[in-house]
């Protein structure tokens, strides 16, 4: 396959009869069962579903209806959004037994133009996380090297589309999960403006920054899928809807004369290696007409404790309601109700999910409240206003998406530190409510992916594709080496 | 020494919104557990809130009636606490940013209890504890609320008592809530304290919590305002905490202290936008208001002549107030309607309830039509009233009941015959009341009446017959 969007050819294949939306839902289906074991990226597979409604889309094609470009797509979807009647865990013991009654407003969209659900994707216990190591159902691996994690939380999304078996997935992105998983896996990972996609059915980590967006292999197919999920959504106070046409549109303008900023914060944790290949792609910008401006930005140095206090008070609050009564797991063995919300948190809880409720729990409490929640409030403004400001001088915002590229598994556990430190390169996005996109630039001397992060202004989605896009065209990803494994068409 | 009670009262009036004030289920009373419920208001994971508009038009009216300052910028708050009712473990209410602020509500002395704040927020689902077990119905998890908070400025148990049910009242009136205390559409927290007369400085007060009857509350503060001076007096302390009243023993206990109290670490809820309400919808719903209970009820007395005690009964009920003004329209003495409602109408209501529904089978329309009849002297008052207890009793109009013949007028001579006709032909009570049986005379009079089909004064006939007998 020479061409980058796979949503495009398989769309092609489909509607031009070269094969069916079954056979290829199959091949899917026959992927995961061979590689899902290595990688553990699926929590659950829907092949029943999956093929019923491979066959659905197949006789839509015979009767020569019009299909939409997602239509008999194979895709999967991060196991914190809603699926009716099937297991969304957020792959935590709390939610081993969860079986939503409802969907999300996004499973929706994508099932009414017709996507082929394969499954779910495992993930950091309840997003919390950057190496997909903290869920209860183990370890997510790296495509590119088995012994290295896929990043986090969306690990399982990432690792299963560069593993190719799934064509895109759908991630939620707190505080760079969506990204940062892209990038260690060489996958695109984009992460819309907060309010572009409903949340409606996500299940909440920090409700003020988490976003939904797609994990895919090449800029275009980010922007197809875009499309479908940015709809206004009734049931999400703070869903606005894509604020402009289909950002489809707007991929192939040129990029000539457009400034983009590099802040050298967002540099201050990246190694050597990873810095010479931003550069390397901020050259390749500079060859195709882009202006490239320094911008300062002091602000973003007090973007991490900014991020830990704000979203681990909102988890405290949004994961206060997994108490045992109505839904998911309750302790076998208890005296009184006290005794079992307890012991029911105790044990469905993982040591992350735990440290994160206790630290938002504390920054929230009287007397420590003024000390860290509402001056991490008052410093989420000042963020918010730097990045305006940025954005009078520029277009776009070129990034490493994350300091470091894949760790091998275990190793970050040790420091909780190090870890958050990982997210110092997206959190200022999510604190700023923007978009951004990673994608592929490259890889190490180990063979593991490097990431570029180009960050928009708010609802400048199509700028942010766009921009992304023309790098993609210019280099046709030939830096990089895609992974031998799963579906090839 | 002598002491002076201060309390101040929060009070949760449940709003009368059709739908919940995060999702479209229903508010209505009852039904099956469990079965006013979505995801969204038992809190399933992923489920967000979507803030039901009417509930803020009804908290505006809420603090137009009161006097207060309507904030054109409002935010919902959440308040985290574990509890089994509340499916989310916070509940959505407001914090810094409430919905209206500083009004307040004259007492009949004149006497302002000031309001400092009224806010909407979510109520939470019910316990009941059945053989060791805890059963819980959310139907009413997501009901709105609003919560109206004084200053302590109330310094009496009855002038509680009486800021309640004038509470109750406006808010009646302006049908938001029906306020059954009852039901639990209306409760009341009282924080209450003591010290002596003349000193400035507030005492330790104590909170007594979910009072769910105005007497009660009454008592509860009389009971704790007693316990708290004994305190004083005997040199011990008052301790901040949370107590529950029982009504049993009338007596107060503890249920918390301070150091238990709840760390309810409000937040903004970011699920939810910031609410702007405009001059311009404020000023809308100021002209849809209705006119204050006060105001009707001076308006009864001086213009309509109405007894005031009567003129109170009438205004109490939203729902006879409007009768009776529908009622009146056309007739010259609203007194009439008055005494048909309060004289005939209110035997066959049974209880507050009832009083409350109004639920009459005589239209206004109708009642008006019998008064007529009496104002133009067509009918007499005996006649009118047992034909209206026909009509509370049939629903029929009151033609059907009283013949052309019924209202001509019968002249004086008439039923003199009448009267004389009646002691020949009864002599056995003539007799009877002779010797001193005065009831025998109400036969005589029974008899003219029936002749005359109710149309001659009782009275006029009584006097008559006497006259003759002599």
């Amino acid at each position: 396959m020479d061409r980058m969007s796979k949503i495009s050819y398989i769309h092609d294949l489909l509607t031009k009869k070269q094969m069916s939306c079954e056979e290829i839902t199959k091949k899917y289906l026959e992927a995961i069962d061979n590689h899902n074991k290595e990688l553990n990226a699926y929590i659950t597979v829907t092949k029943d579903t999956a093929l019923e409604s491979a066959k659905r889309i197949d006789k839509k094609i015979s009767l020569g209806e019009d299909i939409s470009m997602i239509a008999g797509i194979p895709m999967t979807m991060k196991d914190n959004i809603s699926t009716k009647g099937i297991l969304t865990s957020c792959a935590s013991k709390m939610l081993s037994n969860y079986v939503p009654i409802y969907n999300a407003t996004v499973f929706d969209l994508l099932n009414d133009n017709g996507s082929i659900l394969l499954g779910k994707t495992n993930m950091d216990e309840f997003a919390m996380g950057s190496t997909s190591e903290t869920s209860y159902y183990g370890a997510t691996s790296n495509p590119h090297n088995l012994d290295c994690v896929p990043g986090g939380s969306s690990g399982g999304g990432a690792a299963a589309v560069a593993g190719n078996i799934a064509v895109y997935a759908l991630g939620s992105d707190t505080g760079g999960s969506i990204r940062q998983p892209a990038s260690f896996c060489g996958v695109v990972g984009f992460k819309p403006t907060y309010g572009t996609v409903s949340r409606y059915g996500l299940v909440a980590f920090a409700s003020s920054l988490d976003q939904i967006g797609p994990i895919t292999t090449s800029v275009e197919d980010a922007s197809i899928v875009y499309d479908v999920i940015s709809e206004y959504d009734p049931k999400d106070s703070t869903s606005r809807g894509r604020n402009q046409e289909i950002t489809f549109k707007l991929l192939k303008n040129s990029i000539k004369g457009k400034k983009i900023g590099i802040v050298d914060d967002f540099f201050e944790y990246t190694n050597e290696n990873i810095k010479g290949h931003v550069e390397q792609a901020i050259k390749v910008y500079e060859s195709i007409g882009a202006e490239i401006v320094h911008i300062k930005m002091s602000s973003i140095k007090y973007a991490l404790p900014v991020y830990y206090i704000l979203a681990c008070a909102e988890a405290s609050s949004n994961l206060g309601r997994y108490d045992g009564i109505r839904y998911g797991y309750r302790t076998p063995k208890y005296r009184n109700i006290d005794e079992m919300i307890c012991k029911t948190r105790d044990e469905g809880f993982g040591k992350e999910v735990k440290h994160r409720i206790l630290l938002g729990t504390y920054v929230l409490s009287s007397g420590y409240c003024d000390e860290y929640y509402k001056k991490a409030q008052k410093m989420r403004s000042i963020i918010i206003d730097d990045f305006k400001e940025a954005f009078k001088l520029c277009d776009a915002l070129i990034a490493p998406t994350a300091p470091k590229t894949a760790f091998t598994k275990n190793y970050i556990s040790e420091d909780p530190m190090e870890a958050y430190a990982n997210d110092v390169c997206t959190v200022p996005v999510n604190i700023a409510g923007l978009p951004a996109i990673s994608l592929p630039c490259g890889s190490d001397k180990d063979g593991l992916p490097i990431g570029i992060q180009i960050i928009g202004n708010r609802f400048c989605d199509g700028e942010v594709l766009n921009i992304a896009y023309a790098y993609e065209q210019e280099t046709k990803n030939t830096s990089f080496k895609s992974v031998d494994m799963g579906v090839r068409l | 020494m002598k002491y002076e009670l201060v309390a101040g009262l929060e009070t949760h009036v449940e709003l009368s919104t059709k739908s919940k004030i995060f999702c479209s289920c229903t508010t209505e009373f009852g039904g099956q557990p469990n079965t006013h419920c979505c995801p969204i208001c038992i809190g399933l994971p992923g489920t967000l809130p979507k803030l039901n508009r009417s509930v803020v038009d009804y908290a505006i009216k809420a603090g137009l009636i009161t006097n207060c300052t309507i904030n054109n910028v409002s935010k919902m708050d959440r308040k985290n606490y574990v509890y089994p009712d509340l499916s989310k473990a916070y509940q959505i209410s407001q914090f810094d940013l409430p919905i209206c602020k500083n009004g307040y509500i004259e007492l009949s002395t004149g006497k302002k209890v000031r309001i400092n704040r009224i806010h909407i927020e979510e109520d939470a689902g019910k316990l009941t504890h059945r053989r060791g077990d805890t059963l819980i119905d959310y139907n009413r998890a997501g009901v709105p609320l609003i919560e109206i908070v004084t200053e302590p400025d109330i310094r009496s148990a009855e002038e509680a008592k009486e800021y309640v049910e004038k509470l109750q009242l406006i808010m009646r009136y302006i049908g938001i809530s029906d306020c059954k205390m009852q039901e639990g559409s209306m409760r009341c927290d009282i924080n209450i304290s003591v010290r002596p007369k003349g000193e400035d400085k507030f005492g330790v007060r104590t909170e007594i919590k979910n009072m769910n009857s105005i007497t009660f509350m009454a008592k509860a503060m009389q009971y704790e305002f007693e316990r708290q001076v004994d305190l004083l007096e005997s040199g011990e302390e008052v301790v901040q905490e949370t107590r529950r009243y029982d009504d049993k023993t009338n007596t107060t206990e503890s249920m918390r202290g301070k150091e238990d109290a709840d760390d309810y670490r409000y937040f903004r809820e970011p699920d939810l936008i910031t609410i702007n309400i405009l001059d311009s919808e404020i000023e809308k719903i100021r002209e849809e208001l209705p006119e204050r209970p006060d105001e009707k009820l001076s308006r009864y007395v001086n213009e309509l002549g109405i007894p005031e005690k009567d003129a109170q009964i009438i205004v109490k009920y939203k729902k006879i107030s409007e009768y009776f003004e529908k009622a009146i329209d056309g007739v010259s003495s609203a007194k009439t309607i008055s005494n048909f409602i309060i004289g005939q109408a209110f035997r066959i209501l049974e209880n507050e309830s009832e009083k409350e529904k109004f639920n009459i089978k005589v239209s206004p329309e109708n009642m008006r039509e019998l008064a007529l009849l009496l104002e133009d002297g067509k009918i007499r008052s005996g006649l009118a009233k047992s034909t209206l207890e026909k009509m509370l009793d049939t629903g029929k109009s009151c033609k059907e009941f009283i013949s052309e013949e019924d209202m001509g007028s019968i002249d004086e001579n008439t039923i003199k015959t009448l009267c004389k006709e009646a002691v020949d032909a009864n002599s056995n009570a003539v007799k009877d009341y002779l010797n001193g049986k005065e009831k025998a005379i109400k036969a005589l009079v029974g008899f003219v009446m029936k002749s005359t089909k109710g149309k001659a004064d009782a009275i006029v006939v009584e006097n008559l017959i006497k006259e003759i007998i002599r």
